[in-house]
């Protein structure tokens, strides 16, 4: 669509501009200003330049949680994304069963993140949960309290229950957006299943495929209240992840100068991932003509 | 006539030799989906000797007093109540600030537009730990802590974003022509936008206040670290018995369970919009 020039148009924006404003920006200023500076308590705040970013970038504490991070972002894509796309395929395409597996699906992504721990926290205790209790009954040395490889496979398999759906429901809607008349053209081709998924799905879904990648990505980076619930970031600190060890840092022993250099840092990655993320979509707009 | 035909074979023969398939991996992923939400359902119609007792895969002495102890409960409901105020609060002001906004990103052109619509896109991206402390510290000082408005307006900070985003996908199906028209037969801007514009894209409101309502409900980290007693929110109140020792877990699960009714009743009516939601308004 043609769009007008209109400087005016600035006043409807105000709103949100000034909303935002308070609620980001001023903040971000208190972590600038608290990254700068040491303390020794009674609020003395003495200039410490760039002390604390360094301290964090030799920090083993901070390359562990980072790389802890990083696996754990890895293993949930490569395990959701392929996932996701087998069941969207598998989906009815329309009618009452397309309804109920649609409303089914969004259910796990629709309960507050404290309840999905809860729930897995009960789920896998070996006196009272079925998976615990199972797994045990097999002969399966499992407990994710004390096992950091269980506590590890719990957290993983939660976040796959409780996300692989956006990825499903996602890759969904670009299958819907394909027109009856390129599956015709390959059964006439005669092209096999392979060929029809490689060639003529695969490519339509790019799109949304691309922004449920980008959206998990994000989201597992910044995880916080599921593995919380489940395992409080241990056995050790196992599954301390980048969110549990900020809030850590900051809410727990309050030690303000390094939390907010460590905020200014982990928002500098997220802020350049989001920006390839708006430049590949905008692309990808201008491309399709939307 | 032979277009139809072929049609008819073409999707017959797709169709037909794989529904078996499809069948037992949708059956195998709900399955995967539904069970641990069983079991909280489960856990809660049992009574506590029965929860630690023999596992039973279904309750064998049904019980309503867990439900019962939390809609009896003031230190209970009351979480149930401050959530809902602040998640409500939090939709109302999303709202009415983003209608305008995504109003201008659909229609206009102006100067930083673009940089402007990804800066606010940073902002549902930003990690609520990063700002669980500053909020803390700005709520305190200007004495709004442990009240609904503050965690009302530290919610904004991703849903009013996400608003903007998901209306502004909605209001770019709505041909501006409409808009022209209207003003051609002397309409002013708030006549129109509100008597023909808003019924026009009702849904995309509806879908974008639905997806507020629940990033907000969801939300765990900035609401509790910015209440302690008069607006702490129901997700709190559930951490902390959770860490108790001498666990009430029939509770637990119901109060659990209870979280999972507001998103279930209108998860209904925006089935066809969930991926939109999620994907900000992009698909």
């Amino acid at each position: 669509m043609e769009k007008t020039v209109n400087q005016k148009a600035w006043f409807l924006v105000l709103p949100v501009l000034l909303l935002v404003a308070f609620s980001a920006v001023i903040p971000l200023m208190t972590v600038v200003n608290y990254s700068v500076q040491d303390t020794f308590g009674n609020n003395q705040f003495y200039w410490a330049g760039l002390e604390w970013f360094k301290e964090l970038l030799e920090s083993e504490r901070l390359h562990n949680a980072l790389g802890r991070q990083i696996a754990f972002s890895m293993i949930i894509l490569a395990i959701e994304v392929p996932l996701g796309i087998f069941v969207a395929l598998n989906m009815p395409k329309k009618g009452f069963w397309a309804s109920v597996c649609l409303v089914l699906m969004a259910l796990p992504l629709l309960i507050p993140w404290n309840v999905v721990g809860t729930i897995w926290q009960i789920f896998g205790r070996v006196d009272i949960g079925l998976l615990g209790y199972t797994l045990d009954a097999l002969g399966i040395a499992y407990n994710y309290t004390q096992d950091s490889f269980a506590a590890w496979a719990t957290v993983v398999v939660m976040d796959v229950w409780h996300w692989t759906s956006l990825v499903a429901l996602l890759a969904y809607a670009g299958l819907q957006s394909i027109p009856d008349a390129y599956y015709q053209a390959a059964k006439i081709d005669q092209a096999s299943r392979w060929k029809v998924f490689r060639y003529i799905e695969l490519p339509k879904m790019q799109g949304v495929l691309l922004i449920a990648i980008l959206l998990r990505f994000m989201d597992s980076f910044m995880i916080y209240t599921e593995p919380f619930v489940v395992t409080g970031g241990g056995p050790g600190n196992a599954t301390t992840f980048l969110s549990i060890d900020l809030v850590k840092m900051a809410l727990g022993q309050f030690d303000l100068g390094p939390a907010a250099a460590f905020s200014l840092m982990y928002f500098l990655v997220i802020l350049l991932i989001s920006w390839v993320f708006y430049t590949v979509m905008t692309n990808l707009d201008k491309r399709d003509g939307v | 006539m032979a277009d139809a035909s072929l049609n008819k074979t073409a999707s017959r023969g797709i169709a037909l030799p794989k529904i078996k398939g499809n069948v037992v991996v949708m059956v195998l992923y709900l399955t995967f989906l539904l069970l641990p939400i069983y079991w909280l359902l489960n856990m809660s119609l049992k009574t506590n000797s029965e929860i630690l007792g023999a596992l039973t895969l279904w309750p064998n002495s049904l019980t309503f007093a867990n439900y019962a102890t939390i809609l009896t409960d003031q230190t209970w409901y009351m979480g149930y109540v401050n959530s809902l105020i602040y998640v409500v609060l939090n939709t109302v002001i999303s709202i009415a600030v983003a209608l305008p906004a995504a109003y201008a990103f659909s229609r206009y052109t102006f100067m930083g537009d673009k940089h402007l619509f990804f800066w606010l896109l940073t902002n549902r991206m930003a990690p609520p730990a990063v700002f669980a402390l500053p909020f803390f510290q700005l709520y305190s000082s200007v004495g709004l802590f442990d009240t609904h408005i503050a965690v009302a307006l530290a919610h904004c900070l991703f849903n009013v974003p996400l608003a903007v985003w998901i209306m502004e996908g909605f209001m770019r199906g709505v041909p501006k022509e409409i808009d022209e028209t209207a003003y051609i037969d002397g309409y002013s801007f708030g006549r129109f936008f509100v008597k023909i514009f808003m019924p026009l894209i009702a849904s995309g409101i509806g879908v974008a206040a639905f997806f507020c309502f629940m990033f907000s409900w969801v939300e765990l980290l900035l609401s509790r670290t910015l209440t302690s007693v008069a607006a702490k929110p129901i997700s709190a109140i559930m951490t902390r018995t959770a860490g108790a020792a001498g666990q009430d877990w029939g509770v637990l699960a119901a109060a659990g369970v209870l979280t999972i009714v507001p998103g279930a009743l209108v998860i209904y009516f925006v089935r066809n919009y969930i991926a939109k939601g999620f994907a900000l308004g992009r698909v």
